[in-house]
């Protein structure tokens, strides 16, 4: 197990450079990062000061160790716009993206999974026919589309709800949903596909031909090992709650880390950008490598390898 | 462990294995044993079980619906969707006739555009951008998928590693911060989520190839002298296909979304060019005035992320169970 762990930690760390590197190429798509950072009517003398403020005359390479040793130490530079560290601008933000992603993924664990395995267990049934429809209904709803229209029913027609901004729970409510509704869909799938996998499974047959009650095979013997890939889709999922927090956020005005960015994006505030990047990347590989802990306590076949 | 030994190092999937050796020897010398197009047949099979689904049915006929629709919009489209009329046709409700008495079915937009009319032609973009990145990434992907399932060894740990590097981005944010560089356009968006999305397609041909290269005509391919290349174009690719072809249908209605999102977010197709999410900004500012701006293009982009999930949901079910697995 050690040599699983450690194999994948310096997966992670590979990773995380990889991650550094695109982050930090991005500004050079156009060849000249000083044009992209700078307004379109800087004259070139300003342009010409600012590359050497900034280093942008120096190899690309050394730039690039510049940068990642500033990353290391959660240096990104000034932000533009506010004149502030963009990393701790960035970090600021981040309790409010999390907030939105866990509540999220929460209200997806705890529909899906009753629902998955209602529906596994009862294939074939109405309830699963009814449930197997409205997950793949659920997955083609765009979230933005789904974010509009919720406002539109529970804010402008009803005033049930808000609309915008953070605080309450009423706050959380649309936001949640919007965000929520795809994972929910797919992990609803996931449960049910797991489920019924296990559940013709040579030892699930063994313990109902020895006499077990149904439930009790349904929940001792078969949820765990479904389980499994139910807790990998979890650490996968975050990657597109965290995504998709970019459009729920932009929606419902959601002072988080997606706003931040789509914002920043509009005001050419790149140092802001890539500090939102880089971290957000970073917790999806930190969740994904505990998730992978997690599993080889789950799944004592990944131990022994 | 593989039944035939002839390949060394043939048996065990994944990492840690050199390129397979294939035995050596003039690669025409001896013709293959005839497989009876196996494809074909397969297709034939494939097809059958596909319709006999009702949802892969409804998803197939949805998908034809908005295909036709994008080819035949000016033949299908009731007015011009670009010609404003900033007048008193502005915001108008569905089913408003106008002093010509022609009836606007979806009503007007703030400018004074029929917006059955921009539905129509919103399908434009939506497709045009889902094939296009869509080849993009199932090129890349399946090229990639191949290399790595079939030589293994290292290519496959950079590979997986470039794959797993993907992942981790938020690919919106990505996606929007190359765009926030380049500006925004059709070609950036179609290269951005193109070069951005091969992963799925990589794992899921790399899965199908891992597997492939164990069964028997592939060994008898190689041990009659079937070079690599060879192996992996004749009796390979057309295996890979179909569960390929099944990612790219779900991955066509992911690009739409988000082709939608990023002009939603006005970095993705340009006014005046009608597209269903950039019609969406216009409908969420007049969300309280008039809400068919926000019904009408949200619906259409359902309808055809719908009829493209139902349907490769269905191809799924029609593929070979063996290849089912790979696709959770």
């Amino acid at each position: 197990m050690k040599t699983f762990l450690l194999r994948r930690l310096l997966q992670s760390l590979v990773v995380l450079f990889g991650v550094s590197f695109i982050v930090f190429a991005i500004l050079f798509l156009t060849g000249d990062p000083a044009l992209v950072l700078l307004p379109p009517d800087a004259s070139a003398e300003d342009v010409r000061q600012f590359r050497e403020v900034m280093g942008f005359n120096d190899p690309f390479f050394v730039q690039y160790g510049r940068f990642l040793k500033g990353a290391l130490r959660g240096d990104f530079g000034q932000s533009i716009r506010h004149g502030e560290p963009a990393f701790d601008l960035v970090v600021e933000r981040l309790p409010a993206t999390f907030e939105l992603a866990g509540a999220a993924l929460l209200l997806a664990l705890a529909l899906a999974i009753p629902a998955g395995i209602l529906s596994a267990v009862r294939r074939n049934s109405p309830l699963d026919y009814v449930a197997t429809v409205v997950a793949l209904f659920g997955q083609s709803l765009p979230t933005f589309w789904l974010g509009i229209m919720l406002i539109l029913v529970f804010s402008v027609q009803f005033h049930w709800l808000p609309s915008s901004g953070r605080g309450t729970m009423q706050h959380l409510i649309l936001p949640a949903v919007t965000l929520g509704l795809f994972t929910t869909a797919r992990i609803t799938r996931l449960t049910r596909s797991g489920m019924l996998e296990v559940l013709n499974q040579d030892y699930i047959r063994t313990a109902r031909a020895k006499g077990v009650n149904d439930p009790p095979v349904v929940w001792k013997h078969a949820l765990k090992n479904a389980a499994i890939p139910i807790v990998t889709i979890v650490g996968i999922e975050l990657g597109t709650l965290l995504g998709g927090s970019v459009i729920t956020e932009t929606i419902f005005a959601w002072p988080g880390v997606g706003r931040l960015s789509v914002q920043a994006i509009a005001n050419r505030d790149y140092p802001v950008v890539q500090a939102a990047v880089f971290l957000l990347a970073t917790t999806f590989v930190v969740v994904n490598l505990l998730v992978d802990i997690v599993y080889t306590y789950l799944d004592p076949r990944i131990r022994l390898r | 462990m593989s039944r035939f030994a002839s390949r060394p190092g043939g048996s065990a999937p994944g990492a840690g294995l050199g390129a397979p050796v294939g035995v050596s020897g003039p690669a025409s010398a001896v013709a293959l044993p005839d497989e009876g197009r196996p494809e074909r047949r397969e297709w034939l099979v494939f097809l059958r079980r596909l319709i006999a689904r009702r949802t892969a049915l409804f998803g197939l006929i949805v998908v034809a619906i908005v295909v036709v629709t994008a080819l035949a919009a000016p033949l299908l489209s009731p007015f011009d969707p670009i010609e404003q009329d900033l007048g008193d046709l502005r915001l108008k409700a569905p089913g408003f006739r106008d002093d010509n008495g022609r009836m606007h079915l979806l009503g007007t937009d703030h400018l004074g555009r029929d917006l059955l009319a921009r539905v129509i032609y919103g399908a434009r973009p939506a497709l045009l951008v889902g094939f296009a990145a869509v080849a993009i990434s199932g090129l890349i992907g399946m090229a990639a998928g191949l290399i790595s399932g079939y030589f293994g060894g290292r290519m496959d740990d950079v590979l997986m590693r470039l794959a797993d590097i993907q992942l981790a981005f938020p690919f919106i944010l990505l996606a929007i911060a190359v765009i926030g560089v380049l500006g925004p356009s059709l070609q950036t968006i179609i290269i951005v989520i193109g070069v951005s999305s091969w992963v799925v397609y990589a794992r899921i041909v790399r899965g199908a190839v891992l597997t492939l290269r164990e069964r028997e005509f592939v060994q008898a391919a190689l041990a009659l002298g079937g070079g690599d290349g060879r192996v992996l174009l004749r009796h390979i690719l057309p295996n890979v296909f179909t569960p390929w072809l099944v990612v790219a249908t779900l991955d066509m209605a992911r690009v739409i979304v988000i082709e939608s999102a990023l002009s939603f977010l006005g970095l993705g197709v340009q006014p005046p060019t009608p597209s269903w999410g950039a019609m969406l900004t216009a409908g969420r500012r007049y969300l309280g005035l008039a809400n068919h701006l926000a019904i009408f293009p949200g619906a259409a982009i359902m309808l055809a992320v719908m009829g493209l999930n139902f349907l490769g949901d269905g191809l799924i079910d029609a593929l070979d169970p063996k290849f089912r697995k790979l696709m959770r």
